[in-house]
């Protein structure tokens, strides 16, 4: 392995616990990367700061760091190739489960997109890794996976990327707004979402996040409904302002 | 699946009265709409008492049929199941669609939540789509105006081109207008305008070619040509069936459509179409309302009260805990009255010994008498109160906040409700399993009803173990039941086929709900029940009582004993015990009693009590269970959740009796 790809593989795995540790970008402390990570505080400030030049997060000495949307970006990516990965070893390789995350942790650097999407494909869009952690949506510029699996002759290239970062409406915050920008699983579920009125470019707001990974409530197009924690994870909406609508 | 009653057939009910009333015109209206924007008030304000609750044919969703007589006309009213969209996804929406298309119903009422009208207007297009005579009913407007909503009713019948009508039905406000309005239409007095429901660009020069390409072959399918486009490209499953009987060039052209838009707009076209029926419904929405911002109302702040982190569960519990003791307590003290007064003329304890004809009387009188006594002074407080907990809208709350703890075993929140009435009698616990959305749920949760230690198990369990074993083996047995329904529910959730959907559930603002619809409502539900439960109580304990006396359930009693003596190590007797405890659980504790005396120590030792028990709660579901499981699930579903109570029992039976026969 050289050099550079051992330091990238690093930062990688940064970014995957900063995400892991709040991924509706909270800061997260100094003290809870090392812990986490069990690297000592003095080496993770360090890290921090290198990371904080390559403008990945924003660091404040003594209160921790907060991903900045390139960071995020690049942590979603990596984090839900690793929780793929894990679904992956889990039920199609059968491979128990106290040693997936290590195994996983290896392969997620040397993922290629095209791989990615092909194991999502296969794995029939799944929402969450064996732990029950709710897998990131891709970054394709897509607006469901009906879209994905419609186009599938098409490269990843050929595609493109999102510019926008996605959020899911659990991570939302209550009474926060967002515009509906990709909905995940299959057609069935984009269907009854449809007929509810969670299409593709509507408003919707979040009024209430039951504890313990319980419902959602929205507000869109008037109604109220609630989503149950599944669904919900599979709603992903653009941030909006207050004021937007 | 099976078809239950006769009287749930329409047809056979209106062509009875169109003989009657010969000089009547006759008329059809089909009311439809979302569910629970007051559809079946509207339903119970103009068809009185006048009304029939069935089963589709063949499905095991309710159909509520009535009848008004109105300005020379007679009328007959069906209220459609509440749906929100015609793709075939779900039961409801199937049935729906057909009515609508084949019946050919004089008048569809379009019943809309005013508070919420984009929404529902996007179910009003596709109604308008399916090309048959609308009347759009603006319902709740008074709850709309308190969120500061004003519908113009003219903007909105001129951008539909189809009559509207505003009401509050639970006031019974504007109901004579829509009637007015209804004949008038038939009368020929409104003008109307053909659908004007246009796509963009690229759908509508879709929808334009293939209805064309229909046309030209001539194709007999019994909905409209555009409407049929429209779901070929939507690519609907049910319709894609219909069409490809008739026509594969049609399917396959539709195919490479819906293809090209999606690669002209980069969505699936279902989703194209979708989001562009939304837009106009946002279009016409935008034209015909005004909305005026206002403080948070009341109902706003009870809303959030009842979903909040911890006030939620607070009231959740309260909710629970109040239906229950509600319907205990008033069950009870109704149950003593009514045993006392029946007490009064006749004795009901079973009776083994004496004249064939006097022990069918008295098996049928204290069938009747268990009947009046134990099953209707409970059910009526709880249908009170499921209905008032269940139309003011806060069992939509409950079922938010409890949602998490359900899904351990597959199912909703809303699956509390009926689980914890299980407790009371699993009887009407099954059939507020229609509460619940889709038919595995409901199957699930009947499933887990079935183990639920209801009023008659307890007596067994009392009875038998806390009296002459200790209160602690009862209480055992009461975490072992428990434990028996969660397991169980697991394991169901893994065999029984189909995925648990999600939940997707209107959250609607609280009402306050009318005294005469909760009247309504506990009446045709308690009237259903009696006459599922009476005859079989009456009819079964006498034939059961009967066969014992001519000796027919000894013979098969010594078959069974490698069962239950070998395998379960009780008496003999136990297996005519167990026959009867088949129509009644608490049979087992009353004829133990009847054929020993009182002291039954003398007769079992503590193990025996304790595996006697534990089976007689497991091993099947009482005869009125069995039936309600058949008229809601099957015979073949009933049967197999009979199975499945059977073998547990005998299971945890003989693993118990040796368990015990060590410590003991």
């Amino acid at each position: 392995m050289n050099e550079s790809s051992a330091i990238s593989k690093n930062i990688e795995e940064y970014l995957e616990i900063l995400y892991k540790l709040s991924p509706n970008g909270e800061q997260v402390s100094t003290s809870q990367i090392s812990e986490n990570l069990k690297i000592s505080p003095a080496s993770v400030t360090q890290m921090l700061k290198k990371l904080a030049d390559m403008k990945y997060v924003e660091y404040s000495p003594y209160k921790g760091a907060i991903l900045t949307d390139t960071g995020l970006k690049l942590a979603k990516r990596v984090t839900r190739k690793h929780r793929l990965l894990e679904r992956f070893l889990c039920d199609v390789l059968k491979i128990k489960k106290n040693k997936i995350h290590q195994q996983a942790c290896e392969m997620e650097h040397s993922l290629s997109d095209d791989a990615e999407r092909a194991l999502c494909h296969l794995l029939e869009q799944p929402n969450k890794c064996p732990g029950d952690n709710v897998i990131p949506e891709c970054d394709l510029k897509f607006t469901s996976c009906e879209e994905c699996l419609i186009q599938k002759e098409e490269d990843v290239e050929e595609v493109g990327k999102r510019n926008q970062n996605l959020v899911s409406i659990i991570d939302l915050k209550e009474q926060k707004k967002g515009k509906v920008s990709f909905i995940r699983g299959d057609h069935k579920v984009i269907r009854r979402l449809l007929d509810m009125g969670i299409t593709i470019g509507a408003i919707i707001s979040v009024m209430k996040v039951a504890p313990l990974c319980g419902p959602v409530e929205v507000a869109v197009r008037g109604s109220k409904l609630a989503l149950g924690h599944d669904i919900a994870s599979n709603v992903f909406v653009e941030a909006v302002e207050d004021e937007g609508c | 699946m099976v078809e239950t009653s006769g009287k749930g057939k329409g047809h056979k009910y209106r062509h009875r009265n169109r003989g009657k009333n010969r000089n009547l015109k006759h008329l059809t209206i089909a009311l439809a709409g979302n569910a629970n924007v007051g559809k079946s008030v509207i339903f119970n304000e103009l068809t009185g008492s006048n009304q029939i609750v069935g089963n589709w044919p063949g499905k095991t969703i309710e159909r509520a049929e009535g009848k008004l007589f109105f300005n020379g006309y007679d009328v007959d009213i069906i209220d459609l199941p509440g749906i929100y969209s015609f793709s075939t996804f779900s039961m409801e929406e199937i049935v729906s669609r057909e009515y609508i298309a084949f019946e050919k119903p004089d008048v569809v009422i379009n019943v809309v939540d005013a508070a919420v009208l984009e929404r529902n207007l996007f179910f009003t297009m596709q109604l308008i789509e399916l090309e048959v005579p609308i009347i759009v009913c603006i319902n709740q407007i008074d709850i709309a105006k308190q969120k500061g909503i004003v519908i113009d009713t003219d903007k909105l019948q001129a951008a539909l081109g189809v009559p509207v009508v505003a009401t509050v039905a639970v006031r019974g406000e504007g109901l004579h207008e829509l009637m007015d309005t209804v004949i008038d239409y038939v009368e020929n007095r409104i003008e109307t305008r053909k659908n004007e429901i246009r796509y963009g660009f690229e759908v509508e020069k879709r929808v334009d070619m293939l209805s064309r390409l229909m046309v030209s072959k001539n194709l007999d399918l019994k909905y409209p040509y555009r409407w049929i486009a429209i779901k070929l490209l939507e690519n609907d499953p049910e319709i894609i069936k219909l069409v490809e009987n008739s026509s594969k060039e049609v399917v396959q052209k539709s195919y490479e459509m819906a293809r090209e838009i999606e690669e002209i707009h980069n969505e699936p076209s279902f989703s194209v179409i979708a989001s562009e029926r939304y837009s106009l419904a946002n279009q016409i929405t935008a034209g015909a309302q005004v909305q005026s911002e206002i403080k948070i109302s009341f109902s706003e702040r009870l809303d959030r009260l009842a979903t909040d982190r911890v006030f939620g569960y607070v009231i959740s519990a309260i909710v629970i805990g109040g239906l229950l003791l509600w319907t205990f307590v008033v069950g009870n003290f109704l149950s003593g009255l009514l045993t006392e007064a029946f007490g009064f003329f006749q004795p009901v304890d079973p009776q083994v010994s004496g004249t064939l004809s006097a022990i069918i009387w008295n098996g049928a009188v204290g069938g009747l008498v268990a009947g009046i006594t134990l099953i209707i002074p409970f059910v009526i407080p709880f249908y009170i109160m499921l209905s008032a907990i269940e139309n003011s809208g806060i069992l939509t709350r409950v079922a938010f906040m409890m949602d998490t703890a359900m899904h351990k075993i597959g199912l909703h929140g809303k699956a509390l409700i009926p689980l914890i009435l299980g407790y009371g009698c699993n009887v009407p616990a099954i059939d507020s399993t229609r509460i619940l959305e889709t038919r595995r749920e409901r199957l699930l949760a009947a499933f887990a009803i079935t183990f639920a230690p209801c009023a008659a198990r307890t007596i067994v369990i009392l009875g038998l173990v806390a009296v002459f074993v200790n209160v602690w083996w009862a209480l055992a047995l009461y975490v072992i039941d428990l434990l028996v329904i969660f397991l169980l529910g697991r394991i169901a959730l893994k065999v029984v086929p189909g995925e648990s959907t999600g939940l997707i559930m209107e959250m609607h603002s609280f009402k306050l709900p009318t005294l005469s619809i909760i009247a309504k409502q506990t009446w045709v539900r308690t009237k259903s029940l009696i006459y599922l439960v009476l005859p079989i109580y009456i009819f079964g304990t006498a034939f059961i009582q009967a066969l014992y006396v001519l000796g027919i359930l000894e013979p098969i009693s010594n078959a069974l004993a490698p069962l239950t003596v070998w395998w379960l190590g009780l008496p003999v007797i136990a297996g005519v015990l167990l026959i009867f405890g088949a129509i009644r659980k608490e049979f087992i504790l009353l004829m133990l009693v009847a054929f020993y005396g009182t002291n039954l120590a003398l007769v079992l030792t503590p193990v025996q009590f304790i595996v006697l028990a534990l089976v007689a709660i497991l091993y099947l579901p009482c005869a009125s269970t069995i039936a309600v499981l058949a008229r809601e699930f099957g015979w073949k579903s009933a049967g197999m959740i009979t199975a499945a109570n059977f073998i547990t029992a005998i299971v945890l039976g003989g693993i118990a009796f040796r368990l015990l026969s060590l410590i003991y």
